[in-house]
């Protein structure tokens, strides 16, 4: 094992590109330390939920008001308590805990809903230590009256203001679904992202046909979604010079190196450790080191981007003409199949 | 004093902030109005609030008063110092174990909201009758007068109980005193800490009970020297009126606040003196002072010892001139030649004249007279009545006062115009729902003032008996000197309506005052608002010359998103027009309150009310009040008039708030009230009502089912009984051949309806082109009511189902019946009555019902009104309270009752088989079980004896005619909520299921104590956040079933309405045809769970679905020849107990306020689950063999 694996993301510099997704493994002291052990190279906290924290607030006061001074004999029906813990304190608790307790970056990772908000809990991670802020932003627009421009600006506003209120680095994680891709993700690096994350995965809502409600539901991500980031790394690697941070659907370390083949700083894992477990990090890792050897190249920066729109055999390749190929090859075989 | 501090704060927290830092251990149970002290020691010490010793006191509640007495008697014997909190039967229940801590002179104190013992009828409020009840024990008494009081006789009560070894009762007067809001200054640590000798403290460590040093109390024995015993504590007693006044002195050289046994008031040449205690002195020393300015010779001594009662100082605090005494005491003692301060005081004078050799003439005359009973209005104008009686030449020996005695002829009129409050004093008066914060609000402008400015305000808070869109009226008063005014406002000179629909059914500016000002919250601006007017509202505008404002607080509210909460928008607009402080800072102190407040509640709160804070203002604006009352509008009577006598003349000015001013020969003696009279009042608190589609109903009845106040109703009929059908009456062919060729009708009464909202959660069927719409669903009242109203009108005259004539064995057949429990008070959405409304229906006819205190007594037997109804036959459930822990021995003695009579019928009926008719006695006494149609045979066959009976002359005839009733069954039914049968009524439950005696038991199982606020019971779930279990409860819930079950002979079944329906009504009926006693233990959603209450039966499905309440039957009947008795009805749990409690407030705080300890609650909480649920399989499959031999035994 002689290749150098660091990478440098978002000006950190990472012993390996591998870096532990926000979900429920990263919610802990414990499986923090296990990730850290496991070789993981950074680490993304849950986010912090404004729209959480809010609801919460407003719901815990609601509970506290609920059906109070409604007759003489029962004026409320919850003991009053001093403190609900609400707010961003035990978030902000367990940044503290995880920089006292690692020596991996830790990122702080925040999905708000207003800009008051943004700003004040973005502040507030920065001084709780993170060494980063991973924004998760995601509006629903449901109103005609809103064009993509619209849209586009609210993300662009708010990350200019974040990026005003903090020094520490800032990545902003999206969805794919933008009209023009490295238009947007160009405003948002004028307006001071340091970085991508690409792409948020959304928990579209399913039906229940036996009861014919909306049902929220969680499915992990599968292996074939890694391609959509990939595409679009090597398109936007050639045009920025911000990180780019490839997550969902690396569920392989083969995965991982065409991510990074493409143009990506980081790869970010989640599914594949809640499936398979922490410890699968060190087949990851031993993977990784192993391919670079056997294939011959000295480190992860070398490696990083050499498969970019511009540096791959045919860009046209990751165009359309891929998709067109997909098809023909399709069709070509049931016609060989006799279909 | 090191420093003073003022704050403002009720009685109860007042008199709780002393005992909880001066005790050790704190045993509690919770009762009206005294369960907010144990509240707050329970939440001090859960935060870790330490007491003057340094330590956290230990704070437990028990399974009753008498529980928490005989722990404190044992903690007390083992050397801590210990105190706690109750009153009414709480107090009577400690009784037994009080004689016994003061016959060991045991030093403790019990704070007492004192409250009116249930007699004739329960209630909550505040008079002196619990204490009196316990003068006999032993104990002292000392009465606090005030607020303020409450605070500085606590500790004066805790010293001097070290001092002496006798143990006190402090007490003061519920509600008046103990939820009265008052500016005080408070004792600190040290003063606390400087008035306890630490001395006695060690000598009653001493004295505790140690193996070390072993001793023997509590002995038993025998005539020769128990006698000598009692007598030789006579010299603690004797001591103990200097050792408090030494205490009391010792005291006022602390805080400059001297208190003496008895205070004299007036003037020092009095000639007639009022003698009294508790709150009560505040109205007679403002009529004192009025009275003595007038150069009148009156006077009041306040008495605060009234245990031991000493004479010298009684005698030596009266004024030489005294001619005349009007002895007032706050209770009544039926046959007595007095109550019992008159009676002390009379005796005291006797022995005076007799030990100093004076002629009885030349002693003062004294009369005594009740006053304030059940927290009845007492006020300065009815103290100037009693001293106008003192003036009489022949004054009544004995008189009441602040009722009108039409029977007896003892009240004393009074003069409504004779006032006291000073001009400078504001007085205002919000009359608010109470869910829209308005009390809140108000407490909150009572501290504002009390705490940032140089005003004394005092804030007192009146609530109706619904539970469901109650009234609330908040009554506060700001002023310069402190406000002692214990009674209401009448002469308001600010009045505010915080809901706008008020004005058409209450008469809210009766208390304004000339020139006050009028603040409403209105959706109509100040251009037309009014129109909107009843005439009746305009003209006292005119009239009173008021200065009358608008705002519209809801829309303020609802922009700032507050919802509905309105508190902050009129408490804003209140501080700009009271003009206690200049407007900036008034706003400025709102804010700062509104951050200390809501401060923990985080920044989006906050916000919220900063917003609704800076628009209220801006929303403001003055009405130009025309010179004329013109318009259609008029106040609307409050409830129907039916023509029935009773219900016109008592039931309508009860209604209406006027029961005040029936006089006794209205009121029934007994406290029997006609049933079936909630129907008459309508109370149209609904501001969405359920309207129904028939084209999507698939019949199913489970709107109806569900429907917490019956106020959606099916009926089935033909089709000829449409004529005469009002426009837009709605129908529907019946689906199924039980009733082919029949219509169906849902229907709303609207002005019944509470618009909970839960008809529409459990409906099923949703349309196929829009699914969010089903075949019921929530529209906005105001288009639909006068059509619905309508249509309820015609509904109800449709043809009663009879249940010969549909299928009670289906959901929707039951739901054809008539419910006899209707239009209840309960809580929208109420978990409980949905059960009751089922039992009514299905054998209301035949029910007699025993109903443990909580909050089925409150919404079932709370006047004005009841919901048990009557059927067309004048037929219904017959019901009756007694008291909280007694209501399982209550229900078998009626079914005692019930069988002997029966058995008497029957002899009787053997006896005069010749004369009757051999064939209809053999008719009457063949059946042995009976269904619908074998009861209405039995009825009939009744009926024709009786008329066989009327011709004869014999006296059995005439006893038997009187019996014969007895022949045809009722259904017993004892029913009650979890605190009364797990925990209080435990014992009586256990008997009663071991009686064998054919009697129904329903357990409306909420899991907490629902009616007194939310208090833990030993069917509180692990884990759930409660009163009493702050972090949450850290026990396992009490299997009550299994308890039963293991008698064997007993049917128990475990039920929840809303998971499924058809489990249900199976265990109703059989349970009820059980030939012995039967348990049901019914989930019943709460407020105190913190859900949407509309959504209830969603989590009935959810809480069965999680398997923390599995559904299960036991029937005896099964359990022979190797039958399988226990059957479990519900499946496999197939969510967490963590995904069921991220659904309820009650688990959601324990996780926040206590992550950690939460998590491993909830660990706990589900073996809990996978333990009983493992438990109950095996169970299903046990055969048992419960022999008869063994059932005749127990029988």
């Amino acid at each position: 094992m002689t290749a150098d694996t660091t990478t440098r993301y978002l000006g950190i510099m990472l012993k390996n590109p591998l870096v532990a997704s926000a979900s429920p493994l990263t919610g802990d002291i414990e499986s923090l330390q296990q990730l850290e052990n496991a070789g993981a190279a950074a680490v993304v906290l849950p986010s912090l939920f404004e729209e959480q924290l809010i609801h919460d607030e407003q719901q815990f006061h609601a509970l506290h008001e609920h059906h109070g001074g409604v007759d003489a004999e029962s004026q409320s029906h919850f003991p009053d308590l001093l403190d609900y813990n609400l707010g961003p304190l035990s978030y902000l608790n367990l940044i503290k805990s995880a920089k006292s307790s690692l020596s991996i970056p830790v990122i702080g990772s925040l999905n708000g809903a207003s800009t008051g908000g943004w700003e004040r809990y973005a502040r507030a991670i920065e001084d709780a230590g993170a060494d980063a802020l991973e924004l998760n932003i995601y509006f629903v627009p449901t109103d005609p009256e809103v064009s993509s421009k619209g849209v586009e600006d609210q993300y662009v506003d708010l990350v200019g203001t974040i990026r005003k209120g903090i020094t520490i680095p800032l990545a902003v994680k999206i969805g794919p679904q933008f009209s023009s891709l490295p238009h947007f993700v160009g405003r948002l690096a004028e307006a001071g992202a340091d970085g991508l994350v690409l792409f948020n995965r959304f928990l579209e809502p399913d039906i229940d046909l036996h009861t014919l409600q909306i049902a929220p539901r969680l499915f992990l991500s599968n292996h074939n979604e890694y391609r959509l980031p990939m595409q679009w790394i090597a398109i936007l690697r050639d045009q920025l010079l911000l990180s780019l941070a490839a997550t969902s659907g690396v569920h392989t370390p083969a995965d991982a190196i065409k991510l990074l083949l493409v143009g990506a700083d980081a790869v970010m894992l989640t599914s594949v450790l809640l499936n398979r477990g922490v410890n699968h990090l060190h087949d990851f890792i031993a993977w990784l080191h192993n391919w670079l050897d056997v294939n011959e190249y000295d480190s992860i920066e070398q490696l990083k981007g050499s498969m970019s729109h511009q540096n791959c055999p045919d860009p046209r390749d990751l165009e359309r003409t891929n998709y067109v190929k997909t098809l023909m090859s399709y069709t070509n075989t049931n016609s060989v199949n006799g279909t | 004093m090191a420093g003073s501090k003022f704050v403002t704060l009720d009685g109860n927290e007042a008199a709780a902030l002393v005992a909880h830092r001066v005790s050790e251990v704190v045993a509690i149970y919770p009762i009206t109005p005294a369960s907010p002290m144990g509240e707050c020691a329970d939440a001090w010490s859960s935060q870790g609030r330490e007491n003057i010793f340094g330590t956290v006191p230990e704070v437990i509640e028990m399974q009753s008063e008498a529980g928490a007495a005989g722990t404190i008697h044992g903690a007390l014997q083992a050397g801590a110092l210990c105190t706690t909190f109750t009153a009414s039967q709480g107090l009577l229940l400690m009784i037994p174990d009080m004689f016994k801590i003061a016959g060991q002179l045991l030093p403790t104190v019990f704070h007492i909201a004192a409250r009116t013992l249930a007699t004739h009828a329960l209630s909550i409020f505040g008079d002196h009758s619990d204490v009196m009840a316990a003068r006999g024990t032993g104990w002292a008494l000392l009465a606090s007068a005030s607020v303020q009081e409450s605070h500085d006789l606590a500790l004066v009560s805790h010293a001097a109980t070290l001092k002496s070894r006798i143990p006190f009762l402090h007490f003061f007067d519920g509600f008046r005193t103990s939820h009265e809001v008052n500016k005080i200054e408070l004792l600190s640590d040290e003063d606390i800490s400087s008035m306890i000798d630490r001395e006695k403290v060690l000598g009653h460590r001493r004295r505790a009970l140690s193996p070390d040093r072993p001793e023997l109390r509590g002995s038993s024995q025998n005539p020769d020297v128990f006698f000598q015993s009692r007598e030789a504590s006579n010299a603690f007693y004797e001591e103990l009126p200097d050792r408090l006044q030494n205490v009391m002195n010792q005291f006022a050289e602390l805080t400059g606040r001297q208190y003496r046994l008895f205070d004299y008031v007036g003037a020092p040449d009095a000639k007639h003196v009022v003698v009294m205690m508790g709150s009560g002195v505040g109205a007679a020393e403002e009529a004192v002072q009025r009275l003595v300015s007038e150069g009148e010779k009156v006077g009041l001594l306040k008495v605060r010892l009234y245990r031991p009662f000493d004479v010298q100082a009684f005698v030596s605090s009266l004024p030489a001139s005294a001619t005349r005494l009007a002895v007032l005491d706050r209770c009544k003692e039926p046959g007595s030649p007095g109550e019992p301060l008159y009676q002390d005081v009379v005796t005291s004078l006797a022995e005076h004249g007799a030990a100093n050799g004076l002629a009885n003439g030349s002693l003062p005359r004294v009369i005594g007279g009740r006053y304030g009973i059940s927290s009845k209005e007492f006020t300065p104008a009815m103290v100037a009545a009693v001293f106008e009686q003192l003036k009489q030449k022949n004054p009544k020996p004995h008189f009441t006062v602040g009722i009108y005695d039409d029977v007896t002829h003892l009240s004393l009129a009074w003069d409504d115009q004779f006032t006291t409050e000073p001009d400078d004093v504001t007085r205002a008066v919000f009359y608010g729902l109470g869910s829209d914060g308005t009390v809140g609000a108000s407490k909150n402008s009572v501290k504002i003032v009390g705490e940032n400015t140089p005003l004394f305000p005092q804030g007192y808070f009146v609530y109706d008996s619904k539970k469901a869109g109650s009234v609330t009226v908040s009554h506060l008063r700001f002023g310069r000197q402190p406000i002692n005014s214990s009674y209401l406002i009448d002469r308001a000179t600010f009045v505010a309506c915080h809901q706008f629909q008020f004005l058409d059914r209450i008469d809210v500016l009766k208390v304004a005052a000339t020139g006050a000002t009028f603040l409403l919250n209105s959706p109509h601006g100040a251009d037309e608002v009014w129109d909107q007017l009843p005439q009746e509202v305009q003209q006292q505008i005119i009239d009173k010359k008021l200065r009358f404002y608008v705002v519209d607080g809801n829309a303020v509210a609802r922009r700032a998103g507050m919802g509905g909460h309105i508190n902050t928008v009129m408490q804003t607009c209140f501080f700009a027009l009271s003009q206690l402080q200049p407007r900036e800072e008034a706003i400025a102190h709102i804010k700062q309150a509104i951050g200390k407040t809501y401060g923990r509640w985080g920044e989006s709160v906050l916000q919220k009310n900063y917003a609704a804070v800076d628009a209220a203002l801006e929303g403001l604006s003055e009405v130009t009040v025309p010179s004329v009352a013109e318009g259609n509008k008029h106040l609307q009577p409050l409830i129907e008039s039916n023509g029935t006598p009773f219900i016109n003349r008592v039931t309508a000015p009860l209604v209406a708030g006027r029961g005040d001013l029936l006089p006794v020969s209205a009121v029934p003696a007994d406290g029997t009230f006609p049933t079936g009279t909630s129907r008459y009042e309508k109370r149209g608190i609904a501001k969405e009502i359920p309207i129904w589609s028939q084209d999507i109903c698939t019949d199913c009845g489970l709107c109806a089912w569900v429907c917490p106040h019956a106020a959606i109703r099916l009926k089935a009929y033909p089709p000829a009984e449409l004529e005469g059908a009002p426009k837009g009456f709605r129908s529907k062919p019946w689906k199924g051949k039980d009733l082919a060729d029949h219509l169906l009708t849902v229907q709303v009464a609207p002005d019944d309806c509470t618009g909970c909202g839960v008809c529409v959660d459990i409906c099923p069927s949703k349309s196929k082109e829009a699914v969010r719409t089903r075949a019921i669903n929530m529209k906005p009242i105001g288009p639909h009511v006068e059509r619905e109203r309508a249509s309820f009108e015609f509904f109800k005259n449709l043809p009663e189902m009879k249940p010969t004539q549909t299928r009670v064995d289906t959901i929707k057949g039951s739901q054809l019946l008539q419910p006899l429990f209707e239009f209840s008070g309960a809580c929208a959405g109420c978990g409980e009555t949905p059960y009751l409304k089922l039992m009514s229906q299905l054998f209301g006819d035949r029910a007699i019902i025993a109903n443990a205190t909580g909050c089925s007594s409150i919404y079932g037997g709370n006047l004005p009104t009841t919901p048990w109804a009557k059927n067309s036959e004048g037929r219904g459930p017959t019901w009756c309270n007694s008291l909280f822990e007694d209501n399982g021995e209550f229900g078998l003695g009626m079914r005692l009752a019930i069988n002997k009579q029966r058995d008497y019928a029957v002899e009787l009926l053997q006896e005069l088989s010749g004369e009757v008719g051999g064939s209809l006695v053999g008719a009457l006494l063949q059946a042995e079980t009976f269904d619908e149609a074998a009861l209405v045979e039995q009825r009939r066959q009744v009926a024709t004896l009786k008329d066989r009976l009327t011709s004869l002359s014999c006296p059995e005839a005439k006893e038997l005619l009187q019996a014969a009733d007895a022949l045809v069954p009722r259904s017993v039914w004892i029913v009650g909520g979890d605190g009364w049968a797990y925990d209080i009524g435990f014992g009586g439950v256990d008997h009663v299921l071991a009686s064998g005696e054919n009697v129904n038991i329903l357990v409306l199982d909420t899991g907490v104590y629902s009616n007194t606020g939310g208090q833990k019971s030993k069917a509180t779930p692990r884990s759930a956040t409660a009163k009493f279990a702050a972090s949450g409860k850290p026990s396992r819930k009490k299997d009550l079933g299994m308890l039963a079950v293991s008698y064997g002979n007993v049917y128990v079944g475990q039920i929840a309405l809303g998971a499924n329906p058809a489990q249900t009504l199976r265990v109703f009926r059989e349970a009820e045809s059980f030939s012995g006693p039967s348990l049901i233990l019914a989930y019943s959603q709460c407020v105190a769970h913190g859900i949407d209450m509309s959504k209830g039966m969603s989590h009935q499905k959810v809480v069965v679905q999680s398997g923390l309440w599995p559904l299960f039957r036991y029937d005896p009947r099964s359990a022979v020849d190797g039958g399988h008795p226990f059957r479990l009805d519900s499946r496999k749990p197939t969510i967490s107990f963590e995904e069921f409690a991220a659904k309820e407030g009650r688990f959601a705080i324990t996780a926040r306020s206590n992550p950690e300890g939460a998590k491993r609650l909830f660990e706990l909480a589900q073996q809990d689950i996978d333990d009983q649920w493992h438990y109950y399989e095996q169970m299903a499959g046990i055969e048992r063999q419960v022999s008869e031999e063994q059932e005749e035994v127990v029988g």
